[in-house]
């Protein structure tokens, strides 16, 4: 998987399983109902404005966490030129 | 009849766009407007807040705001699909997003295509990326041009055959002006007029219109009496406030499936590119939920326009009631007149922005991936330049030209056909972010498989309420899903989303031939990207100078 000609850089951390949480909403058995009604809204709808902040918290906390993996790396490769396009043509 | 007042305040906020777009030229001016990383990436440098209202007032376009309560107004709870798309598609798309970033900033690349064309080597298969990409966007540029329409129409401007729609193609020649001059800038400094007056209206509309109405259990109350009485053709009900046991799964599928195209579509990746680095591109998925808020808001209006006892305008060019007025109807009926102005110019706006960007997004697609790689292979950047001006000038013509020769409805339905192919590009843009596993020949198979499987699906479905025996929407009840005359789900009456179904197809078809290919040992072509391009960071010296006039 990790054959470096594939050029993927895969980096990973446990923190991005957040990410997954909001796709929870897609479970729509679980809202689809009447009761209980807020403000004389159903639950179908309101329910699903929560949802809202929880994607925008689980992302909020992956950047928090994942902050710095991302920064300007030192160059591996100081021919990087060599890899432009055209040199392979 | 024309409304006078809203016709004034309009005009008014009109002019005052007009001005902001040919001055936006001259806004936060860095180098030469005749580079396409100026013209049309808007010098690749904007920040945090900038970002935000491009890619809102790009993704959140006038056609969502008038179709989205449509679909409430006319289907019920499907229409809230909007809702969880919006909510799931930022987690989803978060890291890819990045990625596609920093590569394409350390290579240059403009458009998605670009990027398929450095990470296979195969300009075949950046070529079907790019006629995909522009394919998917035409009907969505005419669309804006109905919702733009729908405003002037509601306004009292609603003239039959080709007078009826002078209103709209003067608006229209003015934005293909000052977007020709100021390229991506014009939209960028357009859409905070367009939010702020879209934030104004709706937050008023959401707090004024169903106290009006009695509150909100009275308008729900009045939605589900009406989505009970049966359609007089059909004689059926007409809808639900609820999912029902057939449409649950295209709820699922159809959020699902157009959270995963939405950053397929090159317009939105134009935004995307635009940004100055990383932690811009971040902070904005973070903050662009803000939209997602109003979104579902929006869509309640729907259900308020029932309870309003709004009923939809005749349009005058095809003789038929356009649901997509009921919005506009709604605030025209129950706001004071020069409020209902602001909405209109709101709503108006709203098309300008995504349709500017959208058509330099196209215009780019044209030059690098089409232009370029087939016409003119050596073309300095001054003339790639010149050519997507040139290009954005003829894909708004060519939608301008759309509305007035044919049915509103068939940009409809293109659009909703412009969601599945453009879901077909997902192997080939989105999974090669992350590896190269998939054989670019297997891609181009997958994607020739789904296209055409999806086209067959769509062309199956009906819609009796319409009178329409084919293409007539999205959902595919299972019964109909045919491999070879075989059908896995004889008699199920369950619907799915069309998209997701050849989206699968694609995947499948793809996994498939790559294996084969494989083990054939057949050519993969060359990577010019390397692991560290994918986590380049603003600041990094790997990335490429921005308006870089060397020739590569």
């Amino acid at each position: 998987m990790a054959d470096p000609s594939s050029g993927s850089g895969f980096r990973w951390s446990a923190w991005n399983l957040l990410l997954l949480i909001p796709l929870l909403m897609l479970v729509t058995p679980w809202f689809n109902t009447r009761n209980p009604v807020l403000w004389g809204m159903p639950f179908f709808y309101w329910s699903q404005f929560l949802w809202v902040p929880v994607g925008v918290v689980c992302v909020a906390i992956v950047y928090v966490r994942t902050k710095g993996g991302g920064v300007p790396l030192p160059d591996a490769d100081p021919r990087v030129d060599d890899l432009d396009e055209g040199a392979h043509r | 009849m024309i409304r006078w007042t809203e016709l004034i305040v309009f005009a008014v906020l009109f002019l005052l766009v007009t001005v902001l777009g040919f001055l936006a030229a001259r806004w936060q001016k860095g180098g030469d407007l005749n580079h396409l990383d100026e013209w049309g990436l808007g010098g690749r440098k904007f920040g945090a807040w900038i970002t935000w209202f491009l890619v809102g007032g790009d993704l959140y376009t006038a056609y969502t705001f008038v179709a989205v309560p449509a679909l409430m107004f006319g289907a019920g709870a499907l229409g809230f699909y909007a809702l969880p798309y919006t909510v799931v598609l930022y987690p989803i798309v978060f890291l890819p997003v990045l990625r596609l970033w920093s590569v394409s900033r350390v290579h240059g690349y403009v458009t998605p295509a670009d990027f398929v064309r450095g990470r296979y080597g195969s300009s075949l298969l950046a070529f079907i990326v790019a006629v995909t990409g522009i394919v998917a966007t035409m009907p969505y540029i005419a669309l804006q041009l109905v919702g733009l329409e729908s405003v002037l129409r509601t306004m009292g401007l609603n003239g039959s055959g080709i007078a009826g729609h002078l209103p709209l193609l003067i608006a229209f020649v003015i934005l293909a002006l000052y977007t020709y001059q100021s390229g991506l800038r014009a939209p960028a400094l357009i859409a905070f007029v367009k939010d702020i007056l879209i934030y104004l209206v709706i937050i008023v509309a959401v707090i004024y219109l169903p106290a009006k109405f009695g509150g909100w259990s009275a308008i729900f109350g009045a939605a589900e009496q009406k989505m009970a009485t049966p359609n007089p053709t059909t004689g059926a009900p007409t809808g639900s406030i609820f999912l029902t046991a057939n449409n649950q799964l295209q709820y699922i599928t159809l959020a699902l499936g157009s959270a995963l195209a939405l950053f397929l579509y090159p317009h939105s990746l134009t935004g995307v590119l635009a940004s100055r680095g990383r932690d811009v591109l971040k902070r904005n998925m973070i903050a662009l939920p803000a939209y997602s808020f109003l979104l579902g808001l929006l869509a309640l209006l729907g259900f308020v326009a029932i309870a309003a006892g709004s009923t939809p305008i005749t349009n005058a060019a095809t003789g038929r009631p356009d649901t997509n007025t009921i919005i506009p109807v709604l605030f025209g009926d129950q706001f004071s007149s020069w409020f209902a102005g602001i909405a209109f110019a709101a709503v108006g706006i709203g098309a300008l922005v995504p349709a500017a960007i959208m058509s330099i997004a196209a215009a780019n697609l044209w030059t690098r991936n089409i232009y370029k790689e087939y016409l003119h292979r050596g073309a300095t950047p001054h003339q790639e330049a010149r050519q997507a001006k040139l290009a954005s000038l003829i894909v708004k013509f060519g939608a301008v030209a759309f509305v007035l020769f044919v049915d509103p409805q068939f940009s409809i339905d293109l659009q909703l056909i412009g969601g599945v192919i453009i879901l077909q590009t997902l192997p080939a843009v989105a999974i090669a972010l992350y590896t190269r596993w998939l054989h670019r020949w297997a891609l181009v198979a997958g994607w020739v498989v789904g296209m055409a499987y999806g086209m067959y699906l769509l062309y199956l479905i009906p819609n009796p309420a319409a009178a329409k025996s084919h293409f007539g929407g999205s959902a595919l009840t299972l019964d109909k899903l045919t491999v070879f005359g075989w059908h896995p789900f004889a008699g199920s009456t369950v619907q799915i989303y069309v998209g997701f179904v050849a989206l699968v197809v694609n995947l499948v078809i793809a996994v498939v031939v790559s294996v084969v290919l494989r083990a054939m040992k057949v050519g993969q072509g060359t990577d010019e990207t390397s692991g560290a391009d994918y986590h380049a960071d603003e600041g990094s010296e790997r990335l490429r100078p921005v308006a870089d006039v060397a020739v590569h």
